[in-house]
């Protein structure tokens, strides 16, 4: 497949305007299933979690999660949304082999939630008022199998394999309405929304939020016109997108790849595309057509759902602190500068750091670590995996280090070993014997040992010359393999030299 | 009104996953032509501020506790596909991407 | 022991209640009767008779022991083959289904093993429960065993003829549009479309799920009554069950008194459409009623005029999603036009194949009816129309306890007669489709034998929603009035059947 031809991205910006449209499907973590009472659970031998009702067989009728709507009310009063009164379910018509009735069971005109807004900060500062269209309560199709092709692609494939427990898994999905005057800014805003409503169905307890897991999947919609115009562009939809870092890409690739297009006099398919991560780009799938006849209609096997006010006002009571509020709240406990916090929130790390405090670490203690080393870790490790290691137990490290238990380099080794799967840092410190070395007798007798070879030393120290000091506490650490203390040494270094 | 033609009928067999033979395609014009005609005279019955009944017998809010239940064996779940394997339901290559 | 299928459900049960007859001995009966008459009226798709033998068995068991029964219990039963039995195939009379096994069992069926009722098997029906005359059954047809050339009702011709040839006592059904009435009233026995909601639906096979409804089949209004008080009941697996019970029909069906009860005409469902015969032994009915203290009054449901349309585009709009799911993944038939075809391709040939040519028209039509720039004009505007008649059908009641009307224009039809013309076909259902759409509860008793052609009438009943108690108030009262006249029950009309 040739690649696309990309207009310049700041090009692409003077000569259009970029509007957006983000859906959002979240998993919840119901214990079970939309409509039947299967377990809602990831990483089961195939088709175990099912029934009757979750892979369509003849005469199976669906029953409504009383949790899953409470849930979906949950989100959409934490989006700022009206509730609606009396709402039916609806079927979306369409066949396709992970959709075991080949129809959802979805909402169509009437959903949960509508007319909602979300404030969402981008990394310049700004805030852009994000109006939601609507969320709606939807159930999940199962899982395919393509074998016999290259990859695991459906092209070339000799024929597929389905597994249906997550069949039915209840989803919301959340549309917003076109997002105006993004600008250049629209790929880092697309990804800041995203990231807003992980932070939100997280503190909802809601979801487990995970995108790498596929509880959180956004589509983007992007469409470019003329500056000044007043009709709306084709709009392509990029699905696929699994990560925070791919939507802003996503976001990039289509703006610039549809404004070469544009400006060469052709014109945007309405389609479906799809975001190559490997690749850095998006494919045409299936032409995409708002006259995609899904032959809506009320699902006549479901009453329908009318939440009472005391219902509503009793979930409007129990919401958790606005994301933005805890992040106000946060920076001011934690005393960090403006640009170190947003970093912090960029690096989606404010929930470990969070944790790492409240596991008994100081704030900056925490950044460091979490910002640091372990960033680093991550960052040359493949795109997905987990680091193996928890907050309590960064808590755990720099507590050691504040103890004088260790320093930061044997810090950095332990931590080596506990991603490694050895155990607590305080357990690998003790079956390593990586303790920094505070027998002064054991110091002293390093130092002697080093001023043997450098006799010029104490008479530079004794002159004031203190760079010298360096050359014998580097020998020392070198000596003792770097657990020594190295303050200790050079405070016992002094001492000698000033007898 | 209901103009049901050959192209219609085939459009919406294809929508409905059903091969159709020209034969059936002709025959099915004809009486579905028919029918469309006879039962788009509801249109005469109702106006604009007519509501419409989705559900006979008016009823709201019946949900189900979010408690596991049993779900089916895997052996039972694929007791009646025509193919499987490895514990999954097997079918044909797909043609175009989701 | 042949005397034995010529018995009633209730009085079956209480020989079996006394001890004077096993359960075993009741079963075997009835399949004997079977292997003498089936072969010429083919009922059944599906017999179990060791399935049978050893609950019947079972039952007998339980009995000696002194465990507690229920009132049916031993008393045997055929099921038509749209709801799902984990012992026995259940196709839905399709080829689609053709050996398809369930590993479930409807919630009827669970209460019918519970209540101790051997099955005795599984009865025919039109294709997906779609017809009027079970000659859309993938299967062959069903014969009235008052006429063998004669066709025995549909959608549900299996169960009303399998009463009415003695091979069982009772038989469940299901009613969309009048596949339990019109059936019964061709074949002189009684059937109930009971409330929407009062039976769960939860594995039944569904064919228009708005319309819907799970009823009893059987030969007198009080057997009829006892089989409704065995299935009804609130289901959590069904969204549109009642929460509520209705309370006992069979205590209904005793009463026998119509004294002061209004008994409402509708003006609609009269007249030049119906047979002769049928608008006569109607009328009698009426004066029969009037004689014994209710009052008639004539009403009128002006919108039953597009009754039939706006069916005709709900039906199939609910079959052509609900019957989506037959596409060779998971269960039923998988045909493979050619090698290395797409799975697309797999299920558009599967479907071709599987389904008849009247399953394949309403899924088109019900295509048709909701597609994008017609919903409103078709789906949408039906959904209007059922308004309607739910507010004739209010002021109707406000002016009648009960609504009453021939079940059917004619008698039974010949085979042939109306199957390549199927708006001749909807037509039979002008009486029985408004309570579908409307969600209320009918029953259709026999109503005497049409002069003209000796052939067995239906009288209709209609109550409001949830009052099905009075239709066996009126239907019981009018079947001793009816014995009374006649000095038989009007299934000892019927011809012997030719043993063949």
């Amino acid at each position: 497949m040739a690649k696309a031809e990309l207009m310049n991205y700041e090009k692409a910006l003077e000569q259009f305007e970029v509007v957006i449209g983000l859906e959002v499907h979240v998993e919840l973590n119901t214990k079970t299933k939309m409509f039947c009472g299967c377990k809602n659970e990831f990483g089961n031998e195939p088709n175990t979690n099912v029934c009757p009702i979750c892979i369509a067989l003849p005469g199976a009728l669906p029953a409504v999660n009383k949790t899953a709507v409470e849930s979906s009310i949950k989100i959409g009063l934490a989006l700022g949304c009206d509730i609606q009164p009396t709402g039916r379910f609806a079927r979306k018509n369409y066949f396709y082999p992970d959709l075991a009735k080949n129809f959802q069971t979805s909402q169509y005109d009437e959903p949960i939630a509508f007319n909602g807004s979300l404030e969402v900060e981008v990394p310049s500062g700004d805030v852009h008022n994000v109006l939601i269209e609507r969320a709606h309560m939807e159930e999940d199709a199962g899982k395919l199998t393509h074998i016999g092709g290259a990859t695991g692609r459906i092209q070339g494939a000799e024929y597929s394999l389905v597994d249906y427990n997550r069949a039915g898994v209840p989803l919301v999905e959340i549309v917003t309405k076109p997002i105006f005057g993004a600008g250049a800014e629209a790929p880092e805003l697309a990804a800041a929304y995203v990231r807003s409503i992980r932070e939100i169905v997280k503190a909802l307890g809601v979801s487990d939020a995970r995108m790498e897991r596929g509880n959180v999947r956004c589509d983007a919609n992007v469409s470019l016109r003329l500056h000044g115009a007043e009709k709306l562009g084709t709009r392509t939809e990029t699905k696929n997108v699994n990560s925070l870092r791919s939507i802003e890409r996503a976001v990039r690739y289509e703006i610039q790849r549809q404004a070469h297009i544009l400006a060469n006099g052709g014109t945007i398919t309405q389609e479906t595309r799809h975001w190559h991560e490997d690749k850095g780009s998006t494919s045409a799938g299936r032409p995409k057509s708002d006259a995609d006849d899904y032959r809506y209609f009320p699902e006549p096997d479901l009453v329908p759902v009318q939440p009472s006010k005391e219902l509503i006002e009793s979930l409007r009571a129990s919401l958790p602190e606005k994301p933005a509020d805890r992040r106000k709240r946060l920076a001011g406990e934690w005393n960090f500068s403006e640009l170190e916090f947003r970093d912090v929130v960029n690096a989606d790390l404010l929930d470990q750091i969070e944790e790492t405090v409240a596991a008994g670490a100081k704030p900056q203690a925490a950044r460091k670590w979490w910002m640091g080393e372990l960033a680093r870790i991550a960052n040359e490790a493949e795109e997905g995996t987990e680091l193996n290691v928890t907050p309590a137990q960064v808590a755990e490290l720099a507590k050691l280090i504040e103890d004088g238990k260790i320093n930061d380099r044997l810090a950095r080794e332990v931590l080596g070993y506990v991603l490694a799967g050895e155990g607590s840092p305080a357990e690998i410190v003790t079956a390593r014997g990586l303790e920094v070395v505070s027998d002064d007798g054991a110091l002293i007798a390093a130092i002697e040992a080093a001023l043997a070879n450098s006799p010029d030393v104490i008479p530079a120290i004794k002159e004031g010359r203190m760079q010298a000091a360096g050359q014998v506490i580097g020998a020392v650490m070198k000596a003792m393999a770097g657990s020594a203390d190295a303050a200790r040494v050079r405070e016992l270094l002094i001492e000698i030299a000033n007898k | 009104m209901s103009e049901i033609t050959p192209d219609l009928v085939r459009h919406l067999a294809g929508l409905a996953r059903i091969l159709v033979s020209e034969e059936e395609v002709e025959q099915f014009t004809k009486q579905l032509g028919l029918i469309a005609d006879s039962v788009a005279t509801v249109g005469k019955a109702i106006d604009a501020d007519t509501p419409a009944t989705s559900h006979p017998i008016p009823m709201a809010n019946v949900f189900r506790e979010d408690v596991v239940e049993p779900s089916l064996s895997q052996a039972e779940a694929l007791s009646g596909a025509p193919d499987s394997y490895d514990g999954r339901f097997k079918v044909n290559a797909i043609l175009d991407e989701e | 022991m042949s005397e034995l299928i010529r018995k009633s459900a209730s009085e079956l049960a209480e020989l079996l209640r006394n001890k004077e007859v096993s359960s075993v001995e009741v079963t075997k009966a009835h399949l004997e009767r079977s292997d003498t008459v089936d072969g010429a009226v083919h009922s059944y798709l599906y017999q179990s008779p060791e399935a049978a033998l050893i609950a019947a068995a079972e039952i007998d068991r339980q009995r000696a022991a002194g465990d507690s029964m229920h009132a049916l219990a031993g008393v045997p039963i055929a099921v038509k083959d749209n709801l799902a039995t984990t012992d026995a195939p259940t196709t839905a009379g399709s080829k689609i289904l053709e050996g398809w096994v369930p590993p479930y069992d409807a919630t009827v069926v669970k209460k019918l093993r519970a209540a101790g009722m051997p099955i005795l098997g599984k009865t025919n029906l039109d294709e997906f429960a779609m017809g009027s005359s079970t000659e859309f059954s993938a299967y062959g047809p069903s014969r009235n065993p008052w006429d063998l050339e004669r066709i025995p009702g549909g959608s549900g011709g299996g169960s009303s003829s399998v009463v009415a040839s003695f091979q069982a006592p009772l038989a469940i059904g299901s009613d969309t549009g009048g596949s339990i009435r019109f059936p019964a009233a061709v074949t002189g026995t009684v059937g109930t479309k009971p409330t929407y909601g009062a039976v769960s639906r939860y594995g039944v096979i569904a064919l228009a799920s708005s319309l819907d409804q799970v009823g009893p089949v059987a030969r007198n209004v009080l057997d009829t009554a006892l089989l409704q008080d065995v299935i009804a009941g609130h289901d959590k697996h069904d969204s549109t069950s009642l929460p509520e019970s209705l309370g006992s029909m069979a205590d209904a069906a005793r009463k026998l008194d119509v004294k002061g009860m209004r008994i409402g005409v509708i003006k609609q469902l009269t007249g030049e459409g119906f047979q002769k015969g049928v608008s006569a032994r109607f009328q009698e009915s009426l004066n029969l009623l009037q004689a014994a203290g209710a009052e008639i009054v004539e009403v009128s449901c002006p919108s039953f005029e597009y009754a039939i349309a706006a069916y005709y585009l709900i039906l199939p709009a609910e079959a052509s999603s609900n019957l989506a799911k037959y596409d060779s993944v998971r269960f039923g038939l998988r045909v493979e036009p050619g090698e290395n075809a797409t799975i697309e391709r797999v299920m558009a040939a599967t479907r071709e194949a599987g389904f008849g040519p009247e399953v394949k028209r309403r899924i088109i039509l019900g295509t048709y009816a909701l597609s994008s720039g017609s919903y409103d004009k078709f789906y949408g505007a039906a959904l209007k129309v059922r308004t309607l008649i739910q507010r004739d059908f209010a002021e109707a009641f406000s002016k009648a306890d009960v609504l009453v009307s021939p079940t059917a224009p004619t008698t039974a039809f010949k085979f042939g007669d109306k199957v390549d013309d199927p708006l001749a076909m909807y037509l039979n259902d002008i009486a029985t489709i408004p309570a579908n759409l409307a969600g209320i509860p009918g029953m259709s008793l026999p109503n005497g034998l049409a002069e003209e052609d000796g052939l067995p009438v239906g009288i209709q009943l209609l109550a409001p929603a949830r009052e099905d108690a009075r239709l066996y108030q009126v239907g019981g009262f009018l079947e001793q009035a009816h014995e009374q006249v006649w000095g038989k029950r009007m299934i000892d009309f019927a011809p012997e059947l030719e043993v063949r």
